[in-house]
């Protein structure tokens, strides 16, 4: 009951533009290139004196039609294209659509690739929750922590450098596989820098979790209801700090998460310290994770013999992977030929934005920055 | 129906046997479509009747295909009755050479169950379907994009706008007969006053 009220007050909201405005009431337009706003969002207030009344996220400005480029490329042609979505967690993006292709193949990874994709996805989530951290706490002002959360961050694009060369938009993986072999300090190089992380979180964590600016910036800003994330196709760490646990790696495992041990953090009052609180359990997690599966990679081959020419028989699949954001689903029409028919991308981000407006009616118009710093929002995933 | 953990290979099966790559075919032949009935789509049938147009398993996904104009109560059914909480995406396919070109996609999942399901519509072009936006709020933006993108109109949504392109653009980018060359020319004729030589013919 309480799902369908909420459903039908987000359905009748209006388009900021056509109301009408109070006697006290103005427009203000934030961003597209305001520095909160992480990337090109464009954000329409409707403001009661500092109040929100209503809001608008105008999106598109990073929209390059990734789904209508995979219909003119070979599927593995296609594969760096899904690393500029999510730029931040290129490694997760890949992993999902390599996983789907193999999928609409029939194929899988071997074991030791599967493994390998495990440790570096774990990785990534952690340099993209690092990134959040470090730029969140930037925008509600506490300046220290995005040197930290660099200095750490900087230490995973290491090891993705070692590994395959790039930082960033790495195209680390291969459907069917891996490229690569790991090299030959890998295992050191995620032990040395897991055991770190531990104490570096417990660091963060001395900055920020009961300093009472940030408690004052963040509890209770920005709540949004169980009921009302699922109603919107909320996921991710959003959800799980309204108190779902839910989680893609334990629902409907992939990759090697079978095989490993951990927890899905999750916190009941959905506010904006819940979400800091959920990510900073999280990379704890990705943490024990990255561990485990460091200590016993298995021998093998890293690549499935899948053959040079990728002809999935006719048909679909829908598959998704528990991003960094959320699940980040991708649904593939095959027509029996050498290029996909159909690409859909079910952004995390996407759907996440779309709950700003709940999450920020009524609030102040300076926790507007905190709670969309909390969504963690990329906006070249939210655009394609 | 759902994405089995349990039929994951286990850790201790042999490696895949030797192929020569190219010649290749995958090493677990997917299965091709096949016709599903289990007690869901029963239930869906016994509600519904005419209106379920059928039920495939495509890779162990399961797929039901519904009448366009019964979508609403269908969806509305899923979401409560079937606990079908979360509208995971909305999308569709352009099949041009169909009588019905559009196929609009819905991923429902139940929390309760840990299941998915697809739900189909077919859509004629300039016909339109009932949305959905009023069983999952999330559908709003959803919508909003597929109809920027395909150009199909869902009934009874509060704000059809554009969502990732600029309102003043020209057609339907996600369409397969969409020219992708067409606004590239468009503006070299009109700011250079030439012809751009731009074809698609290879």
């Amino acid at each position: 009951m309480n799902a369908e009220r909420e459903t039908r007050a987000f359905a009748n909201t209006q388009h900021v533009e056509t109301t009408v405005l109070g006697a006290d009431e103005i427009i203000l337009n934030m961003g597209p290139q305001h520095p909160s706003t992480h990337g090109v969002l464009r954000v329409k207030l409707r403001l009661d004196g500092e109040r929100v009344v209503d809001s608008e996220c105008i999106i598109g400005y990073l929209h390059r039609g990734v789904e209508k480029i995979a219909e003119h490329r070979s599927y593995q042609q296609f594969a760096p294209y899904v690393d500029r979505m999510d730029y931040v967690a290129a490694v997760s993006n890949g992993l999902g659509y390599c996983e789907a292709v193999e999928k609409l193949l029939g194929a899988e990874a071997p074991l030791r690739a599967r493994v390998v994709r495990t440790i570096l996805t774990e990785l990534q989530r952690i340099a993209s929750h690092l990134l959040w951290l470090g730029t969140h706490a930037l925008d509600i002002g506490a300046l220290t922590p995005i040197f930290y959360a660099f200095r750490e961050r900087e230490e995973i694009l290491k090891i993705f450098e070692k590994y395959c060369g790039a930082r960033l938009t790495t195209h680390a993986f291969r459907i069917g596989g891996l490229q690569y072999e790991t090299y030959d300090t890998f295992e050191r190089d995620v032990k040395r820098f897991c055991d770190d992380l531990g104490r570096k979180i417990d660091e963060y964590e001395t900055l920020l979790t009961s300093n009472r600016i940030w408690l004052g910036r963040t509890k209770g800003v920005g709540v949004l209801s169980a009921a009302g994330a699922i109603a919107l196709g909320v996921t991710g760490p959003v959800l799980r700090a309204s108190g779902v646990k839910w989680d893609v790696r334990k629902a409907m495992p992939y990759a090697a998460y079978d095989r490993y041990e951990f927890d899905i953090p999750s916190r009941e009052s959905g506010d904006t310290y819940d979400r800091y609180s959920v990510r900073i359990e999280e990379m704890r997690q990705s943490r024990r994770i990255c561990l485990q599966a460091v200590e016993d990679i298995p021998e093998g081959p890293i690549m499935a013999r899948i053959g040079k020419v990728l002809k999935p028989p006719p048909g679909e699949v829908y598959h998704s992977v528990e991003g960094p954001k959320g699940e980040l689903g991708y649904y593939i029409v095959s027509d029996g030929t050498i290029q996909p028919y159909r690409v859909r991308v079910r952004p995390p981000s996407f759907l996440n934005l779309q709950a700003f407006h709940r999450m920020a009616r009524g609030g102040m118009i300076a926790d507007v920055v905190a709670i969309i710093g909390s969504i963690d929002i990329v906006l070249g995933e939210v655009d394609r | 129906m759902v994405d089995d953990p349990t039929k994951k290979q286990s850790p201790s099966a042999p490696p895949a046997t030797r192929r020569v790559p190219g010649s290749a075919p995958p090493r677990e032949a997917p299965s091709t479509p096949t016709l599903l009935e289990n007690e869901l789509t029963q239930r869906f049938r016994e509600r519904f009747g005419s209106a379920i147009l059928g039920a495939t398993l495509d890779r162990k996904q399961a797929i039901v295909v519904v009448d366009a104009r019964q979508l609403r109560e269908i969806a509305s059914y899923c979401q409560g009755e079937e606990t079908f909480e979360m509208l995971v995406d909305l999308t569709a396919v352009d099949w041009p050479k169909r009588d019905k070109r559009f196929e609009v996609i819905l991923q429902l999942y139940s929390f309760q169950k840990n299941e998915r399901l697809r739900l189909k519509a077919h859509v004629a072009s300039g016909e339109s379907l009932p949305s959905v936006n009023g069983v999952w709020a999330g559908a709003n933006w959803l919508e909003r994009e597929c109809f920027d993108l395909f150009g199909i109109v869902f009934e009874g949504h509060p704000d059809l706008r554009r969502i990732l392109l600029p309102e003043e653009w020209k057609g339907h980018p996600l369409r397969k007969d969409y020219d992708i060359l067409q606004q590239d020319n468009e503006w070299v004729r009109e700011n250079l006053g030439i012809e751009s030589g731009q074809s698609n013919e290879r």
